[in-house]
């Protein structure tokens, strides 16, 4: 199944520039997880080492914050849209 | 070199003043490509901390995606600090996400004198900018501002 994923700005390097890319995944880790084998290194900047949703990262399913759906084992479902925010935060 | 219509500055030290001692934040948006910050979109902080902030994620989904359909981005990413001079802290620098936008910085520290400085945070590093405020002041300004620039580059700064 397909999924549409918005790529923010800042992340675009990895994607060659193109602001909506495609991949699949029942959950949104095996879609960074496919994500990564055409777009090397976009993973690396939204999960971390220990596999964890990056703090200052804001990754939604259509209109819902994917912490409250399970963060990166959230469900997937066809023709959902993912949108990868950067947190926008500081001191 | 930030240029911003002093109407939209005025609102932004207000929105500072009037969340002090919290930290404030938002963004003004204008048309993709232009450098013209046009629409003032003051946001919530989520933390409500005197000491950091955070768009509210629901509330940055809301208004990026309007950004989109209206074709316009983040000209602008303001923030106060309220203890501390008008430069960004070494968070502000780790999380700086938008390379484009121009990082306005406010710190309501002193009741009396409002310091507002600008700068663009690329890959860690830090440039300042100059800021020129547009609009004549009309006479009866309630601000003061103290821009971080040196004295022959400050374009606007009125006593109350």
């Amino acid at each position: 199944m397909s999924v549409d994923v918005r790529i923010p700005t800042i992340l675009r390097s990895y994607t060659g520039g193109e602001k909506t890319v495609t991949g699949t995944g029942d959950t949104l880790a095996d879609l960074l997880a496919d994500l990564d084998t055409r777009h090397p290194g976009l993973r690396a900047r939204l999960v971390t080492e220990e596999g964890a949703l990056h703090r200052f990262v804001n990754v939604y399913i259509n209109d819902e914050d994917v912490r409250f759906l399970g963060a990166l084992e959230a469900k997937l479902s066809p023709g959902d849209t993912v949108t990868i925010l950067p947190a926008v935060a500081g001191g | 070199m930030l240029r911003i219509d002093r109407e939209i500055l005025d609102a932004i030290v207000a929105h500072a003043r009037r969340d002090h001692p919290d930290e404030a934040c938002g963004v003004v948006a204008g048309p993709a490509g232009s450098d013209t910050p046009t629409r003032l979109i003051p946001m919530e902080n989520a933390e409500r901390s005197p000491t950091f902030y955070r768009f509210d994620s629901m509330e940055q989904l809301r208004v990026w995606r309007e950004l989109d359909e209206r074709d316009e981005e983040p000209i602008v990413i303001y923030h106060s600090h309220t203890a501390t001079e008008a430069r960004p802290s070494r968070t502000d620098i780790n999380l700086a996400s938008e390379p484009g936008a121009h990082y306005l910085l406010v710190s309501t520290r002193d009741p009396e004198v409002t310091e507002v400085r600008s700068f663009r945070i690329v890959d860690g590093t830090v440039t300042e900018e100059p800021v020129e405020v547009l609009g004549a002041p009309d006479g009866t300004a309630v601000q003061s501002y103290k821009f971080g620039h040196t004295p022959t580059m400050v374009d606007y700064e009125c006593r109350a």
